[in-house]
């Protein structure tokens, strides 16, 4: 059993190298710094919405993209959301292929979409998988009787 | 940790608008944070329905129940009505045209921007919202 000193350390690091390597931007920082004694699971609640509605949006998508005509105009609102909620939780890689994602969406590019759809759902689930990670290194720190470090 | 008494009335209330249930819940934090009271609005519709701005709704001087509110914040890009739309209604409104309205938006078109100014904007915020765009924000809002 780690002790919470090294926990701490797991946890600094593992917060660094998601920054580091693009997983998460300053954002996710942002939802940190407004976790509170008031709202100690802001950051838990916000980023579980952010899989419920991310999961959903992929199940529109992939519905949307079946159809024998697409529209492109519904398609590019579910993209637009996808992009918008991952901005906002700092889930950066996703927010960068919906991007792509949108401009396939505006050349009513059937490949590119399907293609997209592919890349944002694999950027998705590592995403989630890294910060599933993460809250678990948190529990760990917690139920060890430490504190969750700030990070700057 | 200090705490601070407000009175009702010190405490400003900020009606939240956006579709983007995941936004909803990071605004309605970021506002509660610098102390304001929030209501949330899923779209231009139910802002409006809340506003008493919709026909048919009787406008009285006082906004009616209580919903006084101090700032508008909204999101652009909206299924329906736009934010930009809902800004036209409140500065076409006698009872609410005084009342700041914030636009927000992830995507940065100067035409967009400017076309909101222009309507009578407090201000753009650029998506995503940090603490500090709501704190500037808050720190207006206290000169009211």
């Amino acid at each position: 059993m780690a002790s919470v000193p090294q926990l701490q350390r797991q946890f600094i690091e593992y917060t660094t190298s998601l920054h580091n390597e693009g997983y998460l931007d300053d954002q996710f920082s942002q939802l940190q710094k407004l976790q509170d004694e008031s709202n100690p699971d802001f950051v838990v609640e916000v980023v579980s919405l952010y899989f419920e509605d991310s999961e959903k949006l992929l199940n529109n998508l992939a519905t949307a993209l079946q159809q024998k005509s697409v529209d492109y105009k519904q398609v590019d609102s579910h993209v637009h959301q996808f992009k918008g909620s991952s901005s906002s939780i700092g889930a950066q890689r996703v927010a960068s292929v919906c991007v792509h994602f949108r401009n396939f969406c505006e050349e009513k590019n059937l490949e590119g979409c399907l293609r997209c759809l592919q890349q944002v759902k694999q950027e998705y689930i590592l995403v989630r998988n890294k910060l599933e990670a993460l809250f678990g290194l948190e529990q760990q720190i917690l139920q060890a009787g430490g504190s969750i470090p700030m990070m700057e | 940790m200090s705490i601070e008494y407000f009175e009702e009335e010190d405490v400003p209330h900020v009606l939240a608008v956006d579709d983007n249930l995941i936004d909803r819940k990071l605004v309605e934090k970021l506002l509660k944070t610098s102390s304001c009271r929030v209501t949330t609005a899923e779209n231009a519709m139910r802002a409006m329905e809340y506003l008493g701005l919709k026909e048919n709704q009787q406008q009285n001087h006082l906004n009616g129940n209580g919903r006084k509110v101090n700032m508008i914040i909204t999101d652009y890009c909206m299924p329906g009505m736009t934010g930009y739309e809902l800004l036209q209604k409140i500065k076409e409104s006698a009872v609410l045209k005084d009342v700041p309205v914030v636009i927000m938006s992830s995507e940065n078109i100067p035409n967009r921007i400017n076309e909101c100014l222009e309507k009578g904007a407090e201000r753009f915020i650029l998506k995503p919202v940090k603490l500090a765009d709501v704190k500037k924000l808050r720190r207006q809002l206290t000169k009211c």
